[in-house]
């Protein structure tokens, strides 16, 4: 059963995730991007990190994935199709370089032994034992993490304001 | 049986797929979606050995690179929102003022 709905998650993820890099108007982009990041979420549940699964469909699929929708709108970029879409060529050279990448990883992983995973520990949730951790010892990081958003926030700000006249 | 080997195979699929992305496209709102499926594919692998070594720090991790990621997207489409405004094009190939 759990292999059933890898292989089916990993399926969904994979083909929207290609479709996001190959279709050419940005909103259906957008579209299979947000369908990628509920797979992904879907196989972060299936390991037993619920945390992080409801976490990812807040932020990712529910804040990220809208900004770009609203950039998108904003802008009419949607008319916008760019003339010359990516030549053969230039795709193949993408390909050849991404399996270069993988190609890379594969050592890796295949040194690493096949085992299953140790059994789910019963009692204590994933958000119990991710907040032990994150409010102990991991506080500074945290509240550093806090502090780099104030900056991010302040940046798109000032980034994407108009101009008035007196500037 | 599921294995750890699956996970990591599907993630580097993801994180090749965002490279081809990265690379390809001109179209900077994609470039900047690519990236993202780069990093979810990041936050599969952390999980997935999380999961796998019993260790609940790979999780942690996960939230923090979800909260750059997410800080990043905000400056990112920032600074497409100022690049169209001042160039009217969104095209990556015609960002070229600091080429030599």
């Amino acid at each position: 059963m759990e292999t059933l709905m890898f292989y089916i998650l990993a399926a969904i993820t994979l083909m929207s995730a290609f479709f996001v890099i190959s279709l050419s108007r940005p909103v259906h982009n957008v579209l299979f991007m947000i369908l990628t990041m509920i797979g992904l979420a879907g196989l972060f549940a299936l390991l037993h990190a619920e945390f992080i699964a409801m976490v990812q469909l807040i932020v990712y699929a529910g804040a990220v994935m809208v900004l770009f929708l609203f950039v998108i709108m904003l802008l009419n970029l949607d008319d916008l199709r760019l003339p010359n879409q990516p030549t053969p060529v230039r795709w193949l050279m993408g390909a050849v370089i991404a399996l270069l990448v993988v190609i890379m990883l594969v050592p890796v992983i295949r040194a690493l032994a096949p085992t299953a995973a140790p059994a789910a520990a019963v009692g204590v949730t994933n958000t119990e034992s991710l907040a032990t951790a994150l409010f102990t010892t991991y506080l500074l990081p945290f509240e550093i993490a806090s502090v780099l958003l104030l900056a991010a926030i302040i940046g798109a700000v000032i980034l994407a304001r108009h101009k008035s006249p007196e500037d | 049986m599921v294995t750890l080997q699956h996970y990591l195979i599907l993630s580097a699929a993801l994180f090749a797929l965002g490279v081809i992305g990265v690379m390809v496209r001109r179209n900077l709102i994609v470039v900047l979606m690519s990236l993202e499926l780069m990093l979810g594919g990041v936050n599969l692998t952390f999980v997935a050995f999380s999961r796998y070594l019993g260790s609940i720090e790979g999780q942690i991790f996960v939230l923090f690179v979800m909260v750059v990621a997410a800080a990043e997207v905000a400056v990112g489409l920032a600074i497409t929102v100022a690049l169209f405004r001042e160039k009217g094009t969104i095209n990556v190939n015609d960002v070229n003022l600091m080429k030599w």
